[in-house]
């Protein structure tokens, strides 16, 4: 097998970051240089409006990859679905 | 063990006796009822919206579950959850911890709330009697619930 370097991914928005980007989901190919994490939620603000708006505090946004959560470190390599939202609040 | 997400509410009977009439082994149930409350800060709540991620939400209270049962050795467990409009004094949550003791089905009940609160992907947004409605802000004291259980003994 090749490598392959595609990064084709469901993006998922929930609660306010889903009225903020006005997206329940996206699906897109992510830069290749994007690794980890942390990478993706430096990188969303730079994509212009109203990403700048919504990810403007990414320290306040939670991840998950294939619906577990994950750590600004963990790397999203294989991630099928990436899901973006603020600290949990059920209960 | 189980988990259920839903819409409509919950018979907190018939789910205790679903829990319970197969095991009399089961010694202790321990039970809890999370509620909307009708107030926020002094001012009057008219609706509690629950947002949540459907497939996470399932996969992560079954991770929760089965974390319980490891540490608590319960004999039947149960978590349900509401999402979509609720009113002030309708149900949210419902856990049930049964187990041979009841210091375990205590413990368990507490547990599974704790880690829910903290853990599952579930987002509350509160609309006030004056119209104003406002996505609910996590607590650092749940935080610190949860993370407490990470250095208790078991």
């Amino acid at each position: 097998m090749t490598a392959v370097h595609d990064q084709t991914v469901v993006l998922r928005y929930f609660a306010w970051l889903r009225e903020k980007t006005g997206l329940n989901e996206e699906r897109l190919a992510l830069p290749a240089e994007i690794v980890t994490v942390g990478d993706l939620l430096n990188w969303q603000p730079t994509r212009g409006h109203p990403f700048d708006l919504a990810f403007a505090k990414p320290e306040a946004i939670r991840v998950a990859l294939d619906h577990a959560h994950a750590k600004p470190g963990a790397a999203i390599a294989g991630a099928r679905e990436i899901a973006f939202f603020p600290p949990v609040t059920g209960g | 063990m189980a988990v259920r997400v839903s819409t409509s509410d919950f018979d907190i009977s018939a789910e205790m006796a679903r829990l319970t009439n197969a095991d009399t082994g089961v010694g202790g149930v321990a039970l809890f009822v999370g509620k909307v409350r009708d107030h926020k800060d002094g001012e009057a709540l008219t609706e509690l919206v629950l947002e949540h991620y459907p497939g996470m939400t399932e996969a992560e209270l079954e991770r929760i579950e089965a974390e319980a049962q490891r540490r608590f050795d319960l004999s039947a467990s149960l978590v349900v959850h509401r999402v979509g409009s609720l009113k002030p004094g309708d149900n949210i949550v419902l856990v049930i911890a049964c187990a041979s003791h009841r210091q375990n089905a205590f413990a368990a009940a507490e547990f599974l709330m704790d880690y829910l609160k903290t853990r599952a992907p579930f987002w509350k947004k509160e609309v006030l009697a004056s119209g104003e409605s406002h996505w609910v802000d996590a607590r650092e004291s749940d935080d610190e619930a949860a993370a407490a259980w990470q250095t208790a003994k078991r």
